[in-house]
C-alpha cells in the first residue's frame, strides 16, 4: 500500500515534515555557498542577523512577509476551489492601479485612515476585475486557468507600462511613475508595535498593511471553513462530480473563487505602493505574486501557514539581501537560487520524504 | 492425487498501520481444482491475492507454490512462478487488437514480426484447447464485456499461467457471459489448471466452485467442501451470524404517478446516445427496478432525471410539474433524493469529514446555518443523530469520509438522502461494493421508504436485488426500454432481455 493515505498527527504533517524540507534546502544551499568558497556558516548567521538582528530588519522582514501573505493567500483561496491561479502577480499589479487612483484622488482632502478603507476596496476591486476575464474564460469556455492567468500577467504587465508611462506619469519627469501620495494617501507605519516590544522600526518600511493581512488571514479561513460558500468551494476543488451531484453551480464558484483570489491579490499592493513608495511605480510587485504559489504551497493553503510560511519567505529576501551585501562572492543571483532550492524542497518536493517519516512512524508506534 | 498442493498460503500476516487486513492465514489449494474465496468487502480478500501476485508483501509467512517456497516481490515474479490475475477492472488497452493485447509485456526481441507469428500460433492452441475463442485481430474497444474478459484470461494462458486468480469475474457480466465463463472455468479445471475465485456472490461459489473458503474481517474463519455447504450456512460464516436472504415485503399499494419520463433521449459526454426515446412512471408507493448489464444507459438516465446532466429530448415530470430544466438543488427542494451510483466520486467527498457529508447538498437549508456561517453545531448534532439511526461506524462525525467502510460510507449517504423524506427517490446501486449485513439494513429502509409511500425508482446491475426489491421491472438495452416483467418473472427471461435477445 502506498504510504501516501496513511493518517500522520498533526505536529508531524504541519511542523515536522516542512521543518525538515526546509532544512535539506539549507543545507544544499550551504553546499552550494562552500561551493563559491565561502563559509555557509557564515552565511547562515548573516541570513539570520540580516533579517532579525534588530528592528529595522525585522521591519523589513514583515514587510516582504506582508506582501507574501496577501498572495499567498490569494493562491490558497482558488487552490480550495480546484483553480491553480497563476496570476495573483499581475492581478496585484492592477491592485496597484486601484489604490493608486483612490490616494490620487483622496490624498489631498482627508486623512489616512479615510482614504484607507476606500483604497483597500479599490485595490481589491481592481484585482478582482484582472482575475474576472480567466475566470470567465475557465467558467464558460473551459479555458485552462493555469494558462490563462500566465498570459494575463504578460497583458497586464504591458497595459501598466503603458499607463505608467503615458498617462499617469508626472508631466516633465523622466520615471514611469505617479507622483508621490500626500499624507492623506499614505499609510502609517507600525513605529508603535516596534516600540512595544522595546525595539526601533527604522527606516524599515513595515505598515499598517501588515495587520489588514492578518486580518485577511482570520477572514479567508473563516470564508472556507465556516461557511457555506466555503463548503461549496472546497466541495469543488476536492470532487468536481460530488459538487455536480449536490447541485453547486460550476460557474458560479469558478468566478466568485477567482475574483476573491484576485481581490486578496490587488490588496497586497496596498503594502508596498501606499506604506513603502507612496506612488505607483512600474514593475513594483516585483514578483511577489510568483512567491505567494510558494507560499501556500508551503503553508498547506491554510492561513496559519501562509503566515509562518511568508515570513520565511521575508527573511530569505531580507537576510539575502544582507548576505549579498556583506558577502560579495555570493551575488544577487546566488540568493535567488537559494530561494529557489527552499520553493523546490518545500513545494515541489513536498511529499520526497514523507514515505520514509510514515515508516518510522509506524515503527516508533509498534515499539 | 499424489499431487502436492498447487499453492499454499502458511502464516501470512499482512497490517496496513492500524488495520489488521490478514491475521494468520492458512490456506491449501489443491491442483486442479477450482477453489472459492468468499468474504464480506474489507475480510481481506483482495489484499490476501495482492500479497500472492506481489502487489503488496507480507509481514510475515510463507507462499508455496507446488510444495517450494516461493517469494513473490512483484507480478513479474508471479507470473514465473506460473501465477495469472484476471482482475476485476481490466488491464487491457482499447486501441489495440487482442494480440496485441496478448503479446503486450511479452513481445520477444527487438523486432514485432517473429513475436507476431510465434503469438498468434500460440494463441491458436490456446483458442483450441480451453474454448477460448476471439477473433485475434478485433480491437478490444469492439469486443463486449465478455469476450474482454476471455481476453484477460488468455493474456494470463498466454504467459504460462498454471494457477489462475479470477477477482471478482462477473460484475460486469450478463447471467448468460457469466454462465459461458463458468464452462470456460470447468474446462480450464479439466485440463489440470487450478483456479481460484474472488467473489461476494454466495450463488456462484455453489454453481462452480469444488472448495470454498469464508474469510472475516481479516480471518480464514472456514474451509468447506461445496458439496458439503449451504448457502445459508456460508452466509453465516461470512457474516458471523444469522442473515436474512431473501427481503420481506408486502403487496404494493401504488398511488398516483409520482414521477413520469416521457420521450428522453439522453446523450453522454462523447455525443453517443444513450438513453434513446424513454418512458415510463413512477407511482407512490411502488419501486420501479431497472435491469440491465452496466452500460446500457442507466447511468444516463439517473443523471438526467437527478438533473445532472441535461437530456437531449423528452420531458421529466414531476408531479405533474416538469423538471427536465432544474438542477439537483432545486430537485432536492422539490423532493426527490438521489442515491447515486457512485459514492465515491458523486455521492460522497471522501476527504471530507462525515458531518460535512452528511448536508452535501442540503448545505443551504435553514437550520443548518446562521446567515452566510455554518452552524457547525448544528450540523454535527444532526450528523450524529443520523449515525446512532443508521448505526454507522465508528460513530464518529469528525472521521474523515475516506476512513469508513464501503458499507458504513454508503449509510452515510442513505441517510442523508431519506432522513430528508422526500416524495421520490431514486438509487443506483445502492448495495455495490456493500456488506452482507448493510445490505440487508438499506434494503430494509428502501421497503420502509415504499411502505410510507414514496416513489422509488432502483437501478442495479444485481439481478438478484432487482427481483427481491421490486414491483415492477423494466429492462433496458442499449439505451431502450426493452419490456417490462413482474418481479416473479424467471431469471432466465430477464437475462435474455438484458443482452437484447428476446422481449
Amino acid at each position: 500500500m502506498s504510504t501516501a493515505s496513511v493518517p500522520l498527527p498533526n505536529w508531524i504533517n504541519y511542523g515536522l515534515i516542512p521543518v525538515l524540507n526546509l532544512i535539506v534546502a539549507f543545507l544544499i544551499s550551504g553546499f552550494v555557498v562552500w561551493l563559491i568558497g565561502e563559509s555557509p556558516l557564515d552565511a547562515l548567521s548573516l541570513l539570520i542577523e540580516g533579517s532579525l538582528g534588530n528592528g529595522e530588519f525585522i521591519g523589513f522582514t514583515l514587510f516582504y512577509a506582508t506582501s507574501f501573505i496577501f498572495t499567498g493567500l490569494s493562491v490558497a483561496v482558488a487552490i480550495h476551489a480546484g483553480l491553480f491561479n497563476i496570476g495573483s502577480e499581475g492581478q496585484a499589479y492592477v491592485g496597484g492601479l486601484g489604490c493608486a487612483l483612490v490616494a490620487l484622488s483622496l490624498d489631498k482632502y482627508v486623512p489616512w485612515y479615510v482614504t484607507m478603507p476606500v483604497a483597500v476596496v479599490g485595490a481589491a476591486l481592481f484585482g478582482a476585475i484582472a482575475a474576472f476575464i480567466p475566470a470567465w474564460l475557465q467558467a464558460k469556455r473551459g479555458s485552462h486557468i493555469v494558462i490563462t492567468t500566465i498570459m494575463f500577467n504578460y497583458i497586464i504587465a504591458s497595459l501598466m507600462n503603458y499607463l505608467l508611462v503615458h498617462v499617469l506619469i508626472v508631466p516633465g519627469k523622466m520615471a514611469p511613475e505617479t507622483r508621490t501620495f500626500l499624507e492623506g494617501g499614505q499609510l502609517p507605519k507600525l513605529t508603535w508595535l516596534m516600540e512595544i516590544f522595546g525595539t526601533k522600526l527604522g527606516a524599515a518600511p513595515l505598515n499598517i498593511s501588515f495587520i489588514i493581512a492578518l486580518v485577511m488571514c482570520y477572514v479567508v479561513w473563516l470564508l472556507i471553513w465556516r461557511t457555506k460558500l466555503g463548503f461549496e468551494m472546497r466541495t469543488l476543488g476536492v470532487s468536481p462530480t460530488a459538487a455536480s451531484y449536490a447541485g453547486i453551480p460550476y460557474m458560479r464558484i469558478v468566478m466568485i473563487a477567482m475574483m476573491l483570489s484576485g481581490a486578496l491579490a490587488g490588496m497586497m499592493a496596498l503594502n508596498p505602493v501606499m506604506g513603502a513608495s507612496a506612488r505607483l511605480q512600474v514593475g513594483f510587485v516585483g514578483g511577489a505574486g510568483f512567491v505567494g504559489i510558494a507560499v501556500s504551497l508551503m503553508g498547506r493553503n491554510h492561513p496559519l501557514g501562509i503566515i509562518f510560511a511568508a515570513i520565511l519567505f521575508g527573511i530569505l529576501y531580507q537576510g539575502g539581501d544582507w548576505i549579498s551585501f556583506e558577502m560579495p562572492n555570493i551575488t544577487r543571483e546566488m540568493i535567488l537560487v537559494i530561494q529557489g532550492l527552499v520553493i523546490l524542497f518545500a513545494g515541489a518536493l513536498e511529499y520526497m520524504f514523507r514515505p520514509a517519516i510514515v515508516r518510522l512512524y509506524q515503527q516508533f508506534k509498534r515499539a | 492425487m499424489t499431487d502436492k498442493p498447487a499453492i499454499e498460503l502458511v502464516g501470512i500476516d499482512k497490517k496496513f498501520g492500524a488495520v489488521h487486513a490478514n491475521k494468520d492465514i492458512n490456506l491449501t489449494v489443491a491442483k486442479g481444482t477450482i477453489h472459492g474465496i468468499i468474504g464480506e468487502n474489507g475480510a481481506g480478500k483482495s489484499t490476501l491475492m495482492s500479497i500472492i501476485y506481489g502487489f503488496y508483501h507480507a509481514d510475515s509467512g510463507e507462499i508455496r507454490v507446488n510444495g517450494s517456497p516461493v517469494t513473490i516481490r512483484d507480478s513479474q515474479a508471479a507470473i514465473a512462478v506460473g501465477i495469472g490475475m484476471v482482475h476485476q477492472h481490466f488491464m487491457l488497452v482499447d486501441n489495440f487488437t487482442v494480440l496485441e493485447n496478448i503479446m503486450l509485456g511479452a513481445e520477444g526481441g527487438m523486432l514485432l514480426a517473429r513475436g507476431v507469428a510465434s503469438a498468434r500460433a500460440e494463441l491458436k492452441r490456446l483458442e483450441t484447447e480451453y474454448g477460448l475463442e476471439v477473433d485475434p485481430d478485433t480491437l478490444i474497444e469492439e469486443l463486449p464485456v465478455g469476450l474482454q474478459q476471455r481476453v484477460e484470461i488468455l493474456k494470463a494462458m498466454y504467459r504460462g499461467a498454471e494457477i489462475l486468480i479470477l477477482d471478482e469475474p462477473t460484475g460486469v457480466l450478463t447471467p448468460a457471459e457469466a454462465d459461458h465463463l463458468f464452462r470456460i472455468l470447468k474446462v480450464l479445471r479439466d485440463q489440470g489448471k487450478t483456479i481460484i475465485l474472488i467473489t461476494h456472490k454466495l450463488r456462484e461459489i455453489m454453481a462452480i466452485t469444488d472448495t470454498v473458503s469464508v474469510m472475516r474481517r481479516g480471518e480464514m474463519v472456514a474451509t468447506r467442501r461445496t458439496a458439503e455447504t449451504t448457502v445459508e450456512e456460508l452466509a453465516e460464516l461470512m457474516v458471523g451470524r444469522r442473515v436474512l436472504l431473501r427481503v420481506q415485503k408486502g403487496e404494493a399499494k401504488p398511488g398516483a404517478a409520482v414521477l413520469s419520463v416521457r420521450n428522453l433521449t439522453v446523450k453522454d459526454n462523447r455525443g453517443v446516445t444513450m438513453v434513446d426515446n424513454v418512458s415510463f412512471d413512477v407511482r407512490a408507493g411502488e419501486i420501479v427496478g431497472i435491469a440491465g448489464v452496466a452500460g446500457n444507459g442507466q447511468s444516463e438516465l439517473l443523471e438526467a432525471i437527478a438533473g445532472i446532466r441535461k437530456p437531449t429530448s423528452g420531458e421529466i415530470l414531476l408531479d405533474g410539474q416538469t423538471i427536465d430544466k432544474a438542477n439537483p438543488a432545486r430537485l432536492r427542494d422539490l423532493g426527490l433524493a438521489h442515491i447515486p451510483e457512485d459514492r465515491h466520486h458523486m455521492g460522497l467527498v471522501l476527504k471530507f469529514e462525515e458531518y460535512e457529508n452528511s448536508i452535501l447538498g442540503y448545505h443551504r437549508r435553514p437550520g443548518y446555518s446562521r446567515g452566510p456561517l455554518l452552524d457547525l453545531d448544528a450540523i454535527r448534532k444532526d450528523a450524529m443523530e443520523k449515525i446512532e439511526k443508521y448505526d454507522i461506524r465508528p460513530p464518529n462525525p469528525r472521521l474523515k469520509t475516506a476512513n469508513f467502510s464501503g458499507g458504513n460510507q454508503q449509510k452515510i449517504v442513505v441517510a442523508r438522502e431519506i432522513e430528508r423524506d422526500p416524495k421520490m427517490l431514486i438509487i443506483g446501486q445502492p448495495t455495490r461494493g456493500v456488506d452482507i449485513g448493510a445490505i440487508e439494513f438499506i434494503h430494509r429502509r428502501i421497503i420502509e421508504m415504499r411502505d410510507a409511500g414514496k416513489a422509488i425508482l432502483l437501478v442495479s446491475v444485481e439481478l438478484d436485488e432487482i427481483r427481491a426489491l421490486s414491483d415492477r421491472i423494466l429492462v433496458m438495452f442499449a439505451g431502450h426500454v426493452v419490456g417490462e416483467k413482474t418481479p416473479d418473472a424467471g431469471e432466465q427471461t430477464l437475462g435474455l432481455m438484458m443482452a437484447g435477445i428476446a422481449a
